[in-house]
């Protein structure tokens, strides 16, 4: 199972009859593995990392470091996910140290995404902090480097 | 004049490579898949790559011990502690070298007079008898059969046996087979090397490769420490063959009579290539693991690949090679390399290459991604609807 996940984790796109040939196993058993890990939620989602910078796509990325008031009974998972479902959030963290949770806002331009912090962030009873950094630019992501200049330069035929 | 009339015999008598044709056609096209490389795709892990430069900084620059960095050397030592239990000094039975290329070299030279013979199971990688010819030897190639595997067996051997043979030279996992030899299969080669009183070199580069159970060490079976000179090295198992780094593991007489020969040759292995190779055996081990998982998954897609479309082959065990069978496409092995690599771009090698008992069978090596191995695949399923 956990090679299954290693496998799709680094390529999606790869078919079930790969798989299969790669793991040794039924084609069949590995389609029901995949609809098992689906339906269990250990398979969220299948996206694509785009370099949309590359694309000619203008992005803002900030990354908000945000302190709360913790609630009585919830702590700070009731704020979380308050936060979470802002489709302009693309990350929500709980942090050890000096703040409590490190936020992904993405927006179109530096005035959306500081308009969003002053007006929904910050506003949101229970915050009572937050300071934001504007991402310049990305180097890694997700495990992959976005600029790679490493290639193959071995010879056709090595014997 | 006729300047190569005053070239030694043993050059002359050396057989040129049969890779050069398929280099030269597939330097001429583009979009050719390879599965005709005998190095990993992957570039060595970065830790390592950064251990070298952090050397740089600080100077590493010198020479080192002929026999190689004391540092190293412990290293490598200690490893053959914890993986087979086996004792090594590290300062009198081991000797770093600039690759097994090397060490093989070195090996042969030190123990081969004017004439005697070394007995090597064919298919084998393509030095193993110019080396020897070079030595002085005498090349006693013995075939492995598919039937069996690619092992070779003592009675296989047994008729080559003559009062001048010294040495018999092995490579499990093998290039270009992909084959290993099993605990017992390694036992009986041990009592025919005893009862011969055979010197055993045995080159264990692909020793990590090993994808069902452990690699099985030839230095590690009963009383077999002394007669072996162990080869090994960086290049497969870290993703370092272009750094040209391995090393040679024996009895102090023997380790000592090739230090005497490396010291007046190559006085010593790059301290570059030294400085990364302790990083290898300190903290690679994580990162070679993941990269055998990986060859292990393309190892099983490939197999599989070729079996579908009826190019029979055995499951092979080690290094990064698949040896299948082409004799149902009714071709010999270079033609149907030859005309593969022009029809359809994917190039391979012949097994002819690598001795007369590789005719009627291919090389592909599995050193290469999942994309390209898959559509590598269906070009040769193409090629053979034709």
């Amino acid at each position: 199972m956990r090679e299954l996940l290693e496998i799709l984790e680094k390529n999606a796109r790869i078919s079930t009859a790969e798989i299969a040939s790669m793991l040794q196993r039924p084609e069949e058993e590995v389609k029901a593995q995949i609809e098992l890990l689906e339906q269990e939620k250990v398979i969220l989602s299948y996206s694509t990392l785009i370099n949309w910078e590359r694309y000619g796509e203008e992005l803002v990325t900030a990354v908000i470091e945000i302190n709360l008031t913790p609630q009585r009974e919830v702590g700070f998972d009731a704020l979380a996910e308050r936060i979470c479902r802002f489709d302009e959030v693309r990350t929500v963290y709980l942090m050890s140290g000096n703040f409590d949770l490190l936020v992904v806002v993405q927006g179109k331009s530096l005035k959306e995404i500081s308009n969003f912090v002053a007006t929904r962030l910050s506003s949101i009873e229970g915050v009572t902090q937050t300071r934001s950094h504007f991402l310049l630019k990305e180097y890694k992501k997700d495990g992959i480097i976005l600029e790679n200049e490493e290639q193959d330069r071995r010879l056709v035929i090595v014997p | 004049m006729n300047w190569s009339e005053k070239l030694s015999t043993a050059v002359k008598s050396i057989a040129p490579s049969g890779i050069r044709k398929f280099f030269d056609i597939a330097a001429q096209m583009d979009d050719v898949i390879s599965l005709g490389v005998g190095e990993p795709d992957f570039i060595t892990p970065w830790s390592i790559r950064e251990s070298c430069v952090y050397g740089l900084e600080r100077g590493y620059t010198s020479y080192t011990a002929n026999r190689g960095m004391p540092e190293l050397r412990q290293e490598i030592s200690r490893h053959y502690k914890r993986l087979y239990n086996l004792n090594y000094d590290a300062d009198k039975e081991v000797l770093v070298t600039v690759g097994v290329s090397e060490a093989l070299d070195l090996a042969l030279r030190a123990v081969l007079e004017i004439g005697d013979e070394v007995l090597i199971p064919e298919p084998s990688y393509v030095s193993y008898k110019a080396c020897t010819t070079l030595a002085g030897g005498v090349p006693v190639p013995v075939a492995a059969k598919l039937e069996n595997e690619f092992r070779i067996t003592p009675e296989e051997l047994e008729p080559y046996v003559t009062p001048k043979t010294k040495v018999i030279l092995i490579g499990y996992p093998n290039n270009p087979t992909g084959a290993i030899m099993e605990r017992q299969d390694l036992l009986r080669l041990a009592e025919f090397a005893e009862k011969h009183d055979l010197i055993v070199i045995s080159d264990e580069i692909y020793g990590d490769l090993t994808y069902s159970g452990f690699h099985e060490c030839f230095s590690a079976l009963p009383r077999m420490r002394d007669r072996t000179i162990l080869l090994n090295g960086f290049s497969k198992a870290y993703a370092m063959t272009g750094w040209r780094i391995g090393y040679a593991l024996s009895n102090e007489d023997f380790i000592g009579a090739m230090t005497k020969i490396h010291q007046y040759t190559m006085l010593c292995a790059p301290i570059t290539a030294q400085v990364a190779a302790i990083e290898a055996l300190k903290h690679g081990e994580k990162y070679m693991k993941k990269m055998v998982a990986e060859y292990d998954r393309r190892r099983n897609l490939i197999f599989d690949g070729l079996n579908k479309l009826g190019l029979k082959c055995f499951e092979p065990k080690g290094a990064f090679y698949i040896f299948p069978d082409i004799t149902s496409t009714g071709m010999p092995a270079d033609e149907f390399a030859e005309k593969l690599i022009r029809t359809e771009r994917v190039a391979l090698v012949p097994g002819t290459a690598f001795g007369e008992s590789g005719a009627g069978h291919v090389r592909c090596s599995y050193a290469t991604n999942i994309e390209k191995i898959s559509e590598a695949l269906k070009r040769i399923e193409r090629f053979l609807d034709r």
